[in-house]
């Protein structure tokens, strides 16, 4: 059973979000470090992501891509600022162009991972804090296609309940 | 799909506005009980035209509200504004949740891969 808690900080734009795995932490940090794993979950339903180069060590970048409904690509990057295996993952995201290259110096978001043995499975803490609600939004709005409407069944509600 | 009321240069501002500790503090603040810059300049032990300023770039922002009432400038919060910020992150959070059930679909692969060995 995957145990969720998450918690919002509208002010500094950041989610924390806390789930629990019945796998050992070893398992877990492969969902990250390999990207053939990495990729069957980053992207939402509607965009899978392809990871063309994925390394797990301070300074390298990631590259990779989504794919959307219509064939379109979204290029995005990570830079790894902090690892220590299997227990912490510190990266910088941002939006590449069409070559991959990122498209501003700044990251759009900041994301720390811890993993902890918690019984026999791991609890997974990620924090991710966002740079600007523009860059956010653009995740959104892709997260938010109809396949994730239909996979979460939940959007609306969030949606009628706070249409200002 | 659109999913913001507010266009791109609005939520730049609306960011760059919250992207200070003390704006921060003043919307906070100034949503639980409006207040006049006097107060929150001595709240912060801050020149009046320090926090006049940082009042300016939320107030661009639309995040507060300035008004004049006798000699006073009281400010008052926008919650519609930081409600947009709200809901978008709420949104963010459903992608986590989608994310973390495909993990565990992974992970239970190779749980079932791990059995077989």
């Amino acid at each position: 059973m995957t145990v969720i808690s998450s918690q919002k900080n509208t002010e500094a734009l950041t989610l924390t979000f806390v789930a629990e795995f019945d796998s050992p932490v070893e398992s877990v940090w492969q969902v990250w470090a390999n990207p053939r794993k990495l990729e069957r979950w980053w992207g939402p339903p509607t965009y899978p992501a392809t990871f063309d180069e994925h390394d797990l060590t301070v300074s390298a970048r990631s590259r990779y891509y989504m794919t959307g409904p219509d064939g379109g690509k979204s290029h995005g990057w990570w830079q790894i600022t902090a690892v220590e295996p299997p227990h912490r993952l510190e990266f910088d995201e941002g939006f590449a162009d069409e070559h991959g290259e990122p498209s501003t110096s700044m990251p759009n978001s900041h994301f720390v991972v811890t993993l902890e043995a918690a019984g026999s499975g791991t609890r997974m803490t990620t924090v991710a804090n966002f740079a600007t609600a523009d860059d956010l939004e653009k995740l959104v709005g892709m997260g938010m296609q109809e396949g994730m409407r239909l996979a979460m069944g939940q959007i609306d509600g969030v949606l009628s309940s706070t249409t200002v | 799909m659109v999913v913001s009321q507010l266009s791109d240069d609005e939520v730049d501002r609306v960011f760059h506005g919250l992207a200070d500790a003390t704006r921060r503090d003043i919307v906070v603040q100034v949503l639980r009980q409006e207040q006049s810059i006097s107060a929150l300049a001595r709240r912060y032990d801050m020149s009046f035209a320090a926090v006049q300023k940082h009042v300016a770039v939320l107030e661009r922002a639309s995040l507060v509200v300035k008004e004049r009432r006798g000699r006073e400038q009281l400010v008052h919060g926008n919650p519609d504004v930081l409600h947009e910020a709200g809901r978008l992150l709420e949104a963010y959070e459903q992608i986590w949740r989608h994310r973390v059930r495909a993990i565990e679909d992974i992970l239970s692969e190779d749980r079932e891969k791990g059995k077989k060995k």
